[in-house]
This record gives structure tokens, sequence and C-alpha cells, in this order.
């Protein structure tokens, strides 16, 4: 069996709008390792969102995959590329919702007003297996109890406006984990939560992880809930992976100047009280991605001649796994160690 | 207008409050849903908050959603009329307005010094309004300045906020979000209000430009000598931002406490709870905490203390009634009976 549960080799996805071409998806490669949890960060339009999307090929028109692999191994040892089934392929039906499911950011939109909690519950399995109605009622009640709903006998009969935003996502969840997924995709699943019930949502997807053994790729914008569940992370900026490692060394000791600078601006992350370190100007427009280094406008280490034009910097292996994005790449550890220290001061 | 003397907060004029909340109330009707429309309880979204702020303060209110928070504030600036209690506004040297029983005129005349930052920079913009006409509308509303001098004012606050004079002619659309909300900042800080108020001004920005927002906001306090109520759910942004932090839980505030003292001792269990439940961006330290409950229906309250329900060292008597601000230091109040 293949160590990775998914693939992804230089996958790019556009939009063709009125504009132009949006390359919202450049050149992304990653691999989401069995069993593992891996974080895929970035600030909004940096192309996380679009990146899972299409996994589950959920790109709707003007978008599409433009090129590239989306590799799925099967646990019986068959590999799909999903990047190259067709819209209506047998196949694809197969793998959403069962191989690979999904939990959406908004848990009021991701489930239907109209039908019980119980139902739309049956319905994964209904539609996934061949099973009777009372096996179905009672997998599900199961599944509702595991994840923290109190009373589910009662929830599996009520609708989704009955219960509270925490409830509703962990219905999703539970949506989600019925068909025992190979690979859970979540796109922000707790950014329209409270802090509290967040972090209640985060450790029951720890826990049902470690339980059943299933991968992870959480979608989030928060370096500090990656910090608190996940096992690797990659980086994303501008449609491009920039850095990827595992979780530690990443959140530790960031090697990338834009990782760098999104986590020095987190408050409590300087020793400097007065003033947060920011980084400079705000992400261009997908329309208009600088030349060379994407980063290079907002980089303070940007050199001019080498950053400035060109093609995107080239994948650099710093060692245990980690990979950055940067033409500076050889001496990037002590220009960042200098930042460091003159932002403290 | 008619206002009160300073003696009542404290008098001695070295602290004097700029605003001063007392039992501060503000319930929502609910009706019954028949043909005929009957009142059948209320929704007590406030319910006798007391607080004050002083010059120069940063004060932060947080709680997690519908505790109440936001409707604090925009009770106290009128934009929702008081049920009960009384809000007192320093309005000029020693003497103080109360603002829930100002008439319309005199609340015209007190909203320049009075203003807001909004959450959502793409909803709190006239996308039909050029930035110069959204940042210059207050002015001429208070027919405060026209001509040369109200564009010299324009420009002004642009520079300070960090944008461009050519940036006036261009529309909201045009901007990015942290861009926008420097909009929405020049718009309130073009008055020179002495109370600004900021409803989850940071929440919808992007971390990197969240930083530089924060800045921003420091530095005008520093440069106007402005008094911040800083409505947020972000615990990091808050320690950082603000002196002094109030901890609301179903529409009253459990505890009060300079913004260190609060982090590094908590005194309430809800604010126990809330200070675990918060992220730390550290993966050597995984800290989640396992169940704690659920929130607190505002419309469908406990007989006693709120929080009881959710609370690990809850008591007989915390179902009865409900616990009162205790003093732990002079600068330090929490709302439980176990301090």
């Amino acid at each position: 069996m293949n160590p990775n549960v998914l693939e992804i080799k230089n996958l790019r996805v556009s939009f063709f709008t009125d504009e132009g071409e949006t390359r919202a998806v450049n050149d992304v490669c990653f691999e989401i390792p069995r069993g593992k949890f891996l974080a895929l960060v970035g600030e909004s339009g940096c192309g996380k969102s679009v990146t899972s999307y299409s996994i589950l090929r959920l790109i709707q028109h003007p978008g599409k995959i433009t090129g590239g692999q989306i590799l799925l191994h099967n646990e019986d040892g068959s590999t799909v590329d999903i990047a190259s089934l067709s819209e209506k392929d047998d196949k694809l039906y197969e793998i959403r919702g069962d191989k690979i499911s999904m939990i959406f950011q908004e848990p009021m939109t991701a489930l239907s007003p109209v039908h019980t909690v119980g139902n739309q519950l049956c319905e994964v399995l209904y539609l996934h297996r061949k099973i009777s109605k009372q096996e179905a009622e009672k997998q599900v009640i199961s599944m509702l109890g595991r994840v923290g709903i109190p009373a589910p006998e009662r929830r599996f009969r009520q609708y989704p406006f009955e219960l509270s935003g925490g409830m509703r996502q962990r219905v999703v969840i539970a949506m989600a984990m019925l068909s025992r997924p190979q690979l859970l995709i979540a796109d922000e699943p707790t950014t329209a939560l409270d802090v509290t019930i967040q972090a209640q949502v985060l450790a029951l997807m720890k826990s049902l992880q470690e339980e059943t053994g299933n991968s992870v790729l959480l979608i989030t914008h928060d370096l500090a809930v990656v910090a608190q569940v996940a096992d690797l992370v990659a980086v994303m900026y501008l449609g491009r992976i920039v850095e990827q490692g595992n979780v530690v060394d990443i959140i530790k000791d960031p090697l990338h100047p834009y990782t760098f600078g999104l986590l020095r601006s987190l408050p409590g992350m300087s020793k400097n009280k007065d003033r947060l370190p920011s980084i400079p100007g705000s992400v261009p427009s997908l329309l208009d991605i600088p030349p060379g280094c994407p980063f290079h406008p907002r980089c303070d280490f940007a050199q001019k001649g080498l950053c400035d034009c060109g093609e995107p910097p080239p994948e650099t292996d710093m060692g245990n796994g980690r990979m950055i994005c940067c033409y500076r790449a050889a001496g990037i550890r002590q220009l960042l160690e200098e930042k460091r220290r003159m932002e403290d001061a | 207008m008619n206002t009160v003397g300073a003696e009542a907060f404290g008098g001695n004029s070295e602290k004097l409050p700029l605003l001063a909340v007392r039992d501060l109330c503000k319930f929502f009707p609910v009706y019954n849903q028949g043909v005929i429309r009957r009142k059948i309880g209320d929704v007590k979204a406030v319910n006798k908050v007391s607080f004050d702020l002083f010059p120069n303060e940063t004060l932060g209110l947080v709680g997690e959603s519908g505790c109440g928070k936001s409707t604090t504030v925009r009770t106290i600036l009128r934009a929702l009329e008081f049920t009960g209690g009384q809000a007192f506004f320093n309005y000029e040297k020693d003497r103080y307005v109360e603002l829930g029983s100002v008439n319309n005129r005199d609340l015209v005349e007190l909203r320049k010094s009075m203003q807001m930052i909004f959450q959502d920079p793409f909803a709190s913009l006239n996308p039909r309004m050029t930035v110069g006409q959204i940042i210059s509308e207050p002015l001429q509303i208070h027919k405060l300045a026209k001509g040369s001098e109200l564009e010299d004012r324009v420009d002004e606050i642009l520079f300070e906020v960090g944008l461009k004079p050519e940036h006036k002619t261009r529309y909201p659309h045009a901007f990015s979000g942290g861009q926008r909300q420097r909009i929405g900042i020049a718009r309130a800080l073009i008055m020179n209000p002495k109370l600004v108020v900021a409803d989850e001004a940071v929440s919808a920005l992007d971390v990197s430009v969240q930083a530089q927002v924060i800045n921003l906001l420091t530095d005008l306090k520093h440069a106007h000598g402005l008094s911040y109520i800083f409505v947020a759910h972000d615990l990091s942004v808050v320690r950082h931002i603000c002196d002094r932090v109030a901890v609301m839980y179903a529409g009253r505030i459990v505890e009060i406490a300079p913004t260190e003292e609060l982090f590094e001792d908590p005194r309430h269990p809800y604010t126990k709870l809330l200070l675990a439940s918060a992220p730390i961006p550290d993966p050597t330290m995984r800290t989640l905490p396992p169940n704690p409950g659920e929130v607190a229906d505002a419309g469908n309250l406990p007989k006693g203390c709120s929080f009881a329900p959710r609370c690990g060292c809850r008591c007989e008597s915390c179902a009865e009634n409900v616990p009162e601000l205790q003093k732990v230091n002079d600068n330090h109040w929490a709302a439980c009976p176990l301090i």
C-alpha cells in the first residue's frame, strides 16, 4: 500500500473571468501521508480553498483544472487520478463522501434545513452502502454519540435549526466520518465558531483521527489552530506553496520570510510589547502576480535582479523534510535571525 | 444640555472617567406567534452592566457570540435605546452628560466626540460614494468645514491612516480589506472624537494586515489621546492592545481587571475557561480542553448564575442567587462567590 493517501503533483487551477485568466492555484505539489494531519495555511485569496475543492472536483465554471495530477491511493492498492476523471464519471461519486469527505466552514449552509438530522446522515449510508434502514439508523445514532452529541436518539429526529452552532458542526463532522473516509478535508471548520466551541471541535477532530487512523487535510488561516492539531504544514501564498514541513519546525523555526512574517505578526510572539511586527503592503491581486518570487514586493530580503524577475523560485530542500521556495534560501537563517533581533529591540 | 458635576465619579480630578456606565440594561421584547401579538418575555441582552472608561485608556470587552458585548456599546452610543441604567459621558471639563436621557439635538452634538469603527470593512462603506465623500461626510453633516479646509482635513487624515490623497477619488471596491478598514478609521477620526468604539475592528482582516491595523490604532491613540472600547473575541489581540479587560457572559460582566492581571490570574471560572480554550501558537504545548459545554441562551437564562450549568465548581447557592461583582483588589472584580 502506498504510504500516501493523496499526492498532488503540479496542480494548476485557473478561473477564466472577463478580466482575464486568474491563476488561483499554480504548480502546487504536496502529499498527505496515511494517518497524518496536514494543514494548508494562508491568507484569504491564496488558493487554499480552491486546492481543497479541486480534490473533490467541486470547482465550478468559470474555474478549471488546467494541469497536474491529483492521485488518490486506495487501500486496495489501486490509484485514481482525480484530476483526469470526467465530470460525470461514476468513480467521482464513489470518491465523494465515501473515500474523501469534506467539512465546510458554515455548518448552517452545509445542512439541509428541510430534512431532519437523521435523514441527512442516513442518506450518506444509503448512497454508499447496501444497508437496511434499521442498520443505517443504528450506525448514525452511534456516530452522533461518538461526536459528543447528548441524547443522539432525540437529535436524530430534530431539524438543524433546533441545534446550536457547535452541535451543527458536530453533525457535519458525523456526516463526514460516517463512511469512514480515508481522507477528511476540513475547510475552515471552526472559523464561524466561538473559541470555546472551536476548542471542542478541534479536540474532537483530533481524537477521531487518532482513533480511526484516517488522514486529515485542514484548510485554515489560523496559525494557532495549526499549532494545536497539525502534524504537517504547507504554507500558501498567491497560489503557490512557499514552505512545507512538520509543524514543530515551521512554527518554531519558520524559514520562508512570509511564514516568518505571518507568525511574528501574531500578538504575543515578539518581545516588543508596543508594536507588532507586520508584513508591509497587502496581498496583490491574482490577476497581477508579481514576476519572479511572488512575495518579493513585501519581502525585506528581496534582492534586485534576483528575486524580482524571471520565474518563481524553485523548491530548496532545507533538511528534515522541510522545503522552502526562496531565492535567498542559502543564507536565510542568518537574515531572519537578524530581523528577529531588530524587531525585539 | 443637562449636565452632572464630577463629584459623583470619585471627585478627585486626577482620575475622572471619560465614560461611566451604571447598571446599563438593554432588553429586547419577545412576542408570541399567534394572530394577536402579545409580549411573552424579554431577551436580556445586557443586564446591569457597570464600568468606567478612563481617558487615554483601551478597555477590552470580550465574550462569546451573543453575550451582549456589541449590544452594550451600541446602546451606549444610543444606536439602541436604553432599557434601564445610565451612562455618563465627560462632555466638557468636570461636566457629565447622561447619554440615556439626552434629546436628539444634543445627541447630534455629542456624537462628534463619540465615533465607531465597524467590523466588516466590506459592508460598512457605501459602494456608491468615493473615499473622499465617505471621509468628508461627517464634517459636512456637522457643518464643521467646507471648501479647501475640508479638502485639507481629508488629506491630513488620509495621510495619518496611511492612505494617499489620490485615493480620494476612488471607490471602496478598489481597495483591499485592510485599506478599507483604514478608510473606516479615517471616517471615525476626522471628527476628533474622544471616545472611539471599535466593534471587532480587526477580526475580519488577515493576520499580516491585522497587525498593521492594530499598530495604526495604537499610534492614533497616542497621537490624539483617544479612549477605545475594543470589542473583540480574539484574546491574543485583546491582550496586546487593551489596558483593562471586561469579560461578559449572558449579558453581564463577570470579571473586570487590568489586562495582565486578568490573563495571569483569572478568578471567574468562565474567564478561566475562555483563556484555556484559546489556541496557543505553540505545537509543543497542546492544551485543548475537554468539554466546555454550550453557550447560555440569553432568552432562557437559568434562575441563578447563568454560567452555573457549565461551571465545574458550582455549589448549591449558584442555582439560586445571581452573584454580584466582588472585589479582588481595587482594580479587579469578579462575579463569583468562590473567588
